[in-house]
C-alpha cells in the first residue's frame, strides 16, 4: 500500500510553526516525548514506546564456533525490521535504503563502541562462544526510528540473562535456567542515540522529530552518547552544512538528554528486577490490563475540577430535602386504609404508585437508592385517594412534590433517610478527595 | 438465532448476527451502513445481516444502521471528501482520498473550467470533493461542481492551515448539524473548518498557536466525554486573551 502523500498545505504549515517555534504535539525544542519501557516474561524482552513510536525488542542466544579471526570472542548480531504494521510505506521482504541505513547505524552504535564485553562470552576459546542476537521489530512508525530502536536494543541486552556454563576439562556443561540461575550479559556501557532534525537549510533544529516533521526536515543528525559523556557515533545525513558550534551544542543536548534516558532505563529495569524478586506477577499480560499496552490509547490527561465543588453544593442545595421522618402515619381519613390497620388496598394501587415513583425519581436525585427500597417493600397503603364517583364530594389527591410523604412504611422511610444521609456522606467524602487530588 | 431488530437497538452486535426487522408490505426499510441483506425474507419481516461490529442504531420510522469505529476509509457515492492531489496525467488528477485506490478527478470538473481555462491545481494540493462513482468494481471518481454546475462550496483548500486526521466516527460526529463541539470551539477561537468524510480535516485559525490549539482540541475529543470537555473549553476560554 501506498503512504498517504504530504500535501502542500501541511509542508507549509509545519514549516511556519517551527519558524514560529511552535510543534504540532505542543512540545518545547528540546523536549523528549514520553518514553515507557515495558518488559516481557521472558528475559531479554521488551517494548519500548516513544510517543506512539513503538519497538519490540527480543535478546536471545546460542552457542555457535567463533569467527576465524576473533576466536576468543563471542559474537553478537543485530537485526532491525520495518513491519508493515507500522506504516504503510513499509513492504514486507523488500529491502529499502531505511531499513539499510537503519541497521547500520545501529551496529554502529552498539557494536564498535564495545558497550558489551564480547571476551567474557566465550565458552571454549577457538571451539564455543555465546552468539547473541538482538531482533528489533518496528511495531509502530511515529518518527524517530532510531532513538527507540537503540533504547530498546540496550535495555533488552541489559535484561537478558544467559543460560550457566560450567566446563570440567574437555566437557561443556549448559545448565537449564531451572537447575542454575541464568547470568546477565556483561555491559560496560550504554550508549543511547538522539536525533536531530534540521529545518531551513539548518537554520531551526528539533530534537526527537515526529513523522510528519520527519518528511518535511532537511537533514538528521544523530549523535550516540553514554552517560559519561562518551560519544559512540555520529552521523549526519541529508547532505545539510552544520556549523561548528551547532554540533557542539547538539553533543552538548545530547548529553543530557542521555543522561535522563539512562536514568529513566535504570529505574525501569529496577523496578522489574524488583518484581520478579518478590514474586510478584510481570510480563506483558500484566502490562495489559493496566491500559500501559494497547493500540488505541491516549495518556491520561489531567482533568479540571475547579469548579466541581461548587457544582456539587448547587445540586445539593436545589434538591428536594429529604422527606423529614414520622414517626406515626396514622392519616385517617374516611374511605382511606391505614398503615398497620386493614388490608391492602387493592383498588388502582398499580397506576398510583407507577406514577407516584416516576414523580419521585424526577425530583429527588439523591434518595434514589430510597426509592429501591420503597419499590421492593411495597408499603400497604400509599396514597390518601378517596376514589369514589361522587363528585360532591371532594377528591384529596396526595401529591408527592412538596408534601410530606405520609402514609409510607417507617421502615422504608428510614431506610430513605439513612440512605440519602449514607449518599450525602459519600458526596463529601468525594469532594474532599478530588480536593486533596487538586 | 436472529433477533429482532428493535430489542436490539442500542446493544451492540458482532459481525455476522442476523437480524429481523418487522415489515408490513409495502412499507419501505432503509438500511445503513453496517447491515446487508441476508437470510430469506419471511412473512413475518425480512432477514439483515450485519456486517460490522457495532452498536445498531435507529432513526424513527424505519432507519436502522451499525455504528462502529474505524479509520480507514472506504469510497461511497455522494460522500464529500479531502484529497490530496499526486499526479497530473493529461486530462485527469489523480487524488489520493485514503482509500484502498487513487481516485481520479477530472479537470473539466471545476466550476468554470473549460478545455482552454484549466484550473489551477497543483500536486501536492487539497481538493474537497465529492464522489459520483465509488464501488468495489470500479475507480473512484470525484468531481468538484454539483449536479447545476456549481462549485457549492468544493474545490482546492486555500493555502496555510493544517490537515490532520481523525478516526471516521469522529468526522461524523462533527459533521452533525448544531455540533455543540465546534460552536463552543468557535467562540473562543474563530476558525475555518472543512471535514472531510475520510477522516481528514482541515483547520485554519486566526494564528499558527490557535490553529494547533483547535487541531489538537478536535483529535481529543474523540476520547472525552462531554463533562470533561466543558472542563477542557472552560480551561481553554480562561486563557483567551
Amino acid at each position: 500500500m501506498r503512504d498517504t502523500p504530504l500535501s502542500n498545505c501541511e509542508r507549509q504549515f509545519i514549516l511556519q510553526a517551527i519558524a514560529e517555534r511552535q510543534r504540532l504535539d505542543g512540545r518545547q525544542t528540546y523536549d523528549y516525548r514520553n518514553i515507557k519501557i515495558t518488559f516481557g516474561t521472558e528475559y531479554g524482552c521488551c517494548i519500548v514506546e516513544l510517543g506512539k513510536t513503538r519497538v519490540l525488542a527480543q535478546v536471545s542466544c546460542e552457542l555457535v564456533t567463533p569467527k576465524l579471526s576473533r576466536p576468543t570472542e563471542g559474537i553478537i548480531f543485530f537485526n532491525l525490521e520495518l513491519s508493515p504494521m507500522a506504516s504503510p510505506a513499509f513492504e514486507p521482504g523488500r529491502q529499502s535504503e531505511l531499513l539499510v541505513k537503519l541497521n547500520r547505524l545501529l551496529e554502529r552504535c552498539l557494536r564498535n563502541s564495545k558497550c558489551i564485553d564480547t571476551e567474557s562470552l566465550c565458552v571454549v576459546a577457538g571451539a564455543k562462544v555465546w552468539q547473541i542476537r538482538v531482533d528489533l521489530h518496528l511495531l509502530n512508525h511515529d518518527g524517530n526510528i532510531i532513538d527507540a530502536a537503540s533504547i530498546a536494543a540496550i535495555v533488552a541486552l541489559s535484561h537478558f540473562k544467559r543460560p550457566d556454563v560450567s566446563i570440567q576439562g574437555e566437557e561443556v556443561t549448559v545448565y537449564t535456567p531451572e537447575e542454575r540461575d541464568p547470568i546477565p550479559l556483561s555491559i560496560h556501557h550504554m550508549p543511547i542515540a538522539v536525533s536531530f532534525a534540521f529545518f531551513q537549510q539548518g537554520t531551526y533544529l528539533l530534537v526527537d522529530p515526529i513523522e510528519h516533521e520527519e518528511r518535511v526536515m532537511d537533514g538528521l543528525l544523530v549523535i550516540a552518547m553514554n552517560k559519561h559523556r562518551e560519544l559512540c557515533t555520529i552521523q549526519s545525513s541529508g547532505g545539510i552544512m552544520l556549523l561548528k558550534d551547532q554540533v557542539l551544542r547538539c553533543t552538548k543536548i545530547a548529553g543530557v538528554k542521555v543522561a535522563e534516558i539512562t536514568e529513566l532505563m535504570q529505574k525501569a529495569l529496577e523496578n522489574d528486577k524488583k518484581v520478579r524478586q518478590e514474586g510478584g506477577k510481570f510480563g506483558f499480560a500484566e502490562s495489559i490490563p493496566n491500559k500501559r499496552i494497547t493500540t488505541f490509547k491516549l495518556d491520561e490527561a489531567p482533568v479540571d475540577t475547579d469548579g466541581v465543588e461548587e457544582q456539587a453544593e448547587e445540586i445539593v442545595t436545589k434538591a428536594e430535602p429529604s422527606p423529614s421522618l414520622i414517626p406515626k402515619p396514622i392519616v385517617c381519613a374516611p374511605g382511606t386504609g391505614q398503615i398497620g390497620e386493614g388490608i391492602q388496598n387493592e383498588w388502582m394501587i398499580d397506576d398510583l404508585e407507577e406514577e407516584e415513583e416516576e414523580d419521585e425519581e424526577d425530583i429527588v436525585p439523591e434518595p434514589g437508592l430510597g426509592n429501591d427500597n420503597e419499590k421492593a417493600s411495597k408499603p400497604t397503603d400509599v396514597e390518601i385517594i378517596q376514589l369514589s364517583d361522587s363528585e360532591e364530594e371532594e377528591l384529596i389527591i396526595l401529591e408527592p412534590e412538596g408534601m410530606q410523604k405520609k402514609g409510607r412504611k417507617i421502615k422504608s422511610e428510614e431506610a430513605q433517610q439513612i440512605t440519602s444521609k449514607i449518599v450525602s456522606k459519600n458526596n463529601k467524602k468525594k469532594q474532599k478527595k478530588k480536593g486533596s487530588q487538586l | 438465532m436472529a433477533r429482532d431488530a428493535a430489542e436490539a437497538v442500542g446493544e451492540t452486535v458482532l459481525a455476522g448476527d442476523l437480524l429481523t426487522f418487522p415489515v408490513a408490505p409495502g412499507d419501505k426499510l432503509l438500511c445503513g451502513p453496517g447491515l446487508r441483506r441476508q437470510g430469506r425474507a419471511h412473512a413475518s419481516g425480512s432477514g439483515l445481516a450485519a456486517c460490522k461490529c457495532g452498536v445498531v442504531r435507529r432513526k424513527e420510522p424505519s432507519v436502522y444502521w451499525v455504528e462502529s469505529q474505524q479509520k480507514r476509509y472506504v469510497p461511497a457515492k455522494g460522500e464529500y471528501v479531502i484529497g490530496i492531489v499526486t499526479t497530473k496525467s493529461g486530462d485527469i488528477f489523480k487524488v489520493d482520498v485514503g482509500g484502498s485506490e487513487q481516485a481520479s478527478l477530472s479537470y473539466l470538473a471545476f466550476e468554470g473550467a473549460t478545455k482552454r481555462n484549466r484550473p489551477n491545481v497543483q500536486v501536492g494540493d487539497l481538493v474537497f470533493a465529492q464522489f459520483v462513482v465509488a464501488n468495489k468494481d470500479m475507480e473512484p471518481e470525484l468531481v468538484c461542481i454539483d449536479s447545476c454546475g456549481r462549485s457549492n462550496g468544493m474545490g482546492v483548500i486555500g493555502p496555510d492551515g493544517l490537515l490532520f486526521k481523525v478516526s471516521l466516527s469522529i468526522a461524523r460526529k462533527l459533521l452533525s448539524p448544531n455540533c455543540e463541539v465546534i460552536k463552543n470551539l468557535g467562540e473562543l477561537y474563530p476558525f475555518e473548518i472543512v471535514i472531510g468524510m475520510n477522516g481528514r480535516i482541515w483547520v485554519k485559525a486566526k494564528t499558527i498557536k490557535h490553529t494547533l490549539l483547535v487541531a489538537n482540541v478536535l483529535e481529543s475529543c474523540e476520547n472525552m466525554t462531554t463533562e470533561q470537555r466543558k472542563c477542557v473549553f472552560k480551561k481553554l476560554s480562561e486563557n483567551v486573551p
